[in-house]
């Protein structure tokens, strides 16, 4: 069995996601293939080695430094040919999402997206466990194609270093001007900071922060934390913060191992983007608040008193 | 220009999740069901682009006839026509394959969904539409102009955005803030009555994917409150406890 792991570099940078995705192909068994496209950080690449590739395919492509859907596609779905690989496997983001869904088009495979534990090889294909219901449940899949791509979600797997480091070969890959139909013309995008959707710490604040102008005590707690920032919906529809950091049924889902909420009631669209979290603490003046339900921790009282306090602790602690 | 608007037909974001039948089969028990959140913005900046440039536009689900209300309310909503695709929507291969065999025979100029529906979260349809029609793909669409035969569009990726040109026809996944929900008026819901449902009978396909069975998350243990002016003893509990910083 052979096992291509396509790898998401941000600013030349590996993904967690994606050193969990090697990971997760690695404790498949077979040999694992890993694919970055893109200028990156090539001690980056070969540190690969550690989690579990056997090589890594290298296509240093300008062109595709930006996150080009069908490019990708392109390039991957190449590779997959040219290594006869069997499985693909991925981290689930904006772009590897859609990019592994015309991949499994083009090669002929059946997908599986938002997997969230280990597969099982059972009669007739290969078992996989992925969330529904925006994380309020479960369902059990069977994928019975020949190939099989599988899409993770954060934490389908531990990114452990166990191995040595591999060899990065430059990858060719044959791209037409129908893979660039979609221009990606400019980008805007948050650096220097801790990316929602990857974090293992989320601080994330409600109407009862009061206004965008008392966002600093969270940002200052999210920094002591090395936690990235989000917030409720009724926050970024009022534009007190950009609808990136926006978490709920309709905004990012996050899966980080603590989920701290400051003065966000809990409407149910809101837990479904969070009730992935491993724990979760509510802070909340009013002890009615739904939340308190769905949290471990729960401390009832002024955000603008505790949150200070709160983040002067932690530095204590540390 | 003609613009295809893809549907689902999904619990209320409130809804009680159960299932039934050995955690085969959803229990509808008590359940609403409404439009895809997110489809629901593709359709409104659909009847946006309507009203701005007389586009036309059909709306089409895959699912039962139960789904019929749905398709109505979106007709309400203002698309000109619906199509119902008479199947069980078991995965998202079944459902694109279904797609993709309509707007072969009808050639739109731009087909908008939902980036994902709420009950399987695949977000894979759009996509897999793109390519089985070899048309380019964008997801999660957050903006989207349209000028002659020319798109420009936002993407959200993590972190931010990007802002993407396009040549029509293409495949959308939409996401707010792209339009905001539309509420059907009288005039919509009266007109909606007589506006052409048509349903059609799916095309055969070997799907890749089989559903076993499905599975509820254990239930949460009770929260433990700390007195406000305790907060070393959150910070103790993280740490010792959840060990979690």
């Amino acid at each position: 069995m052979k096992i291509l792991v396509f790898v998401e570099t941000a600013e030349g940078k590996v993904k967690k996601t994606s050193l969990e995705a090697v990971c997760y192909a690695k404790n498949m068994g077979g040999e694992v293939v890993a694919l970055a496209l893109g200028e990156a950080d090539k001690a980056e690449l070969e540190a690969l080695g550690k989690y579990g590739a056997a090589k890594v395919l290298h296509a240093d492509d300008k062109r595709l430094n930006q996150g080009v859907i069908q490019a990708y596609s392109s390039a991957i779905a190449k590779a997959m040919g040219d290594e006869q690989a069997d499985i693909l496997v991925l981290g689930g983001s904006t772009l590897g999402t859609p990019v592994a869904a015309r991949v499994a088009v083009r090669v002929d495979a059946g997908i599986v997206t938002n997997v969230v534990s280990a597969p099982e090889q059972v009669d007739g294909g290969l078992k996989l466990k992925k969330s529904i219901y925006t994380g309020k449940a479960f369902a059990w899949m069977v994928l019975t194609s020949a190939k099989k791509v599988i899409v993770l979600r954060k934490n389908a797997a531990t990114a452990v270093e166990n191995g040595t480091p591999a060899s990065v070969t430059a990858y060719a890959v044959d791209l037409k001007d129908s893979d660039f139909a979609a221009r990606i013309t400019s980008s805007e995008k948050a650096t220097g900071e801790v990316l929602l959707p990857e974090a293992n710490i989320v601080v994330s604040g409600g109407r009862g922060m009061k206004g965008p102008e008392n966002w600093g005590m969270l940002e200052e707690l999210a920094r002591t934390l090395h936690a990235a920032t989000g917030c409720s919906k009724p926050v970024s529809d009022m534009g007190w913060r950009p609808h990136h950091e926006h978490v709920g049924q309709t905004g990012v889902k996050v899966a980080p191992q603590l989920y701290i909420a400051v003065g966000i009631s809990g409407a149910i669209q809101h837990l479904a983007g969070v009730n992935s979290s491993k724990y979760i603490v509510v802070i909340n003046k009013d002890p009615e608040a739904p939340f308190f339900k769905a949290a471990d921790y729960g401390i009832v009282g002024d955000a603008f008193e505790v949150i200070p306090k709160l983040t002067e602790a932690i530095k204590a602690a540390k | 220009m003609k613009i295809l608007v893809c549907i689902t037909h999904v619990p209320d974001t409130t809804s009680k999740i159960n299932f039934i039948n050995n955690q085969t089969k959803f229990d509808t028990t008590g359940v609403q069901f409404i439009i895809g959140p997110y489809d629901d913005y593709a359709l409104a900046r659909a009847v946006e682009l309507k009203e701005s440039s007389g586009a036309t536009v059909t709306v089409l689900n895959v699912g039962l006839a139960e789904t019929e209300p749905t398709l109505r309310k979106a007709l309400a909503i203002g698309a000109d026509d619906a199509v119902r695709v008479n199947a069980d929507p078991t995965d998202s291969f079944f459902v694109a394959k279904q797609i993709v065999e309509h707007a072969k025979a009808v050639k739109y100029d731009l087909i908008l969904m939902g980036r994902e529906s709420i009950d399987y979260n695949s977000g894979v349809v759009h996509a897999l539409v793109g390519e089985m029609l070899n048309m380019p793909s964008v997801s999660p669409v957050m903006k989207l102009e349209i000028t002659g035969n020319q798109a420009k569009l936002s993407r959200e990726i993590e972190g931010g955005k990007e802002h993407v040109e396009v040549n029509l026809p293409f495949v959308a996944g939409c996401q707010e803030p792209i339009a905001e929900w539309k509420i059907p008026n009288m005039r919509g819901i009266m007109s909606a009555r007589t506006k052409p449902l048509k349903v059609v009978e799916p095309a055969s396909v070997d799907s890749p994917v089989k559903l076993e069975r499905f599975e509820l998350p254990p239930p949460k243990g009770a929260v433990k409150l700390i007195p406000a002016d305790k907060v070393s003893e959150l910070v103790d509990l993280l740490k010792n406890e959840a060990r979690v910083i």
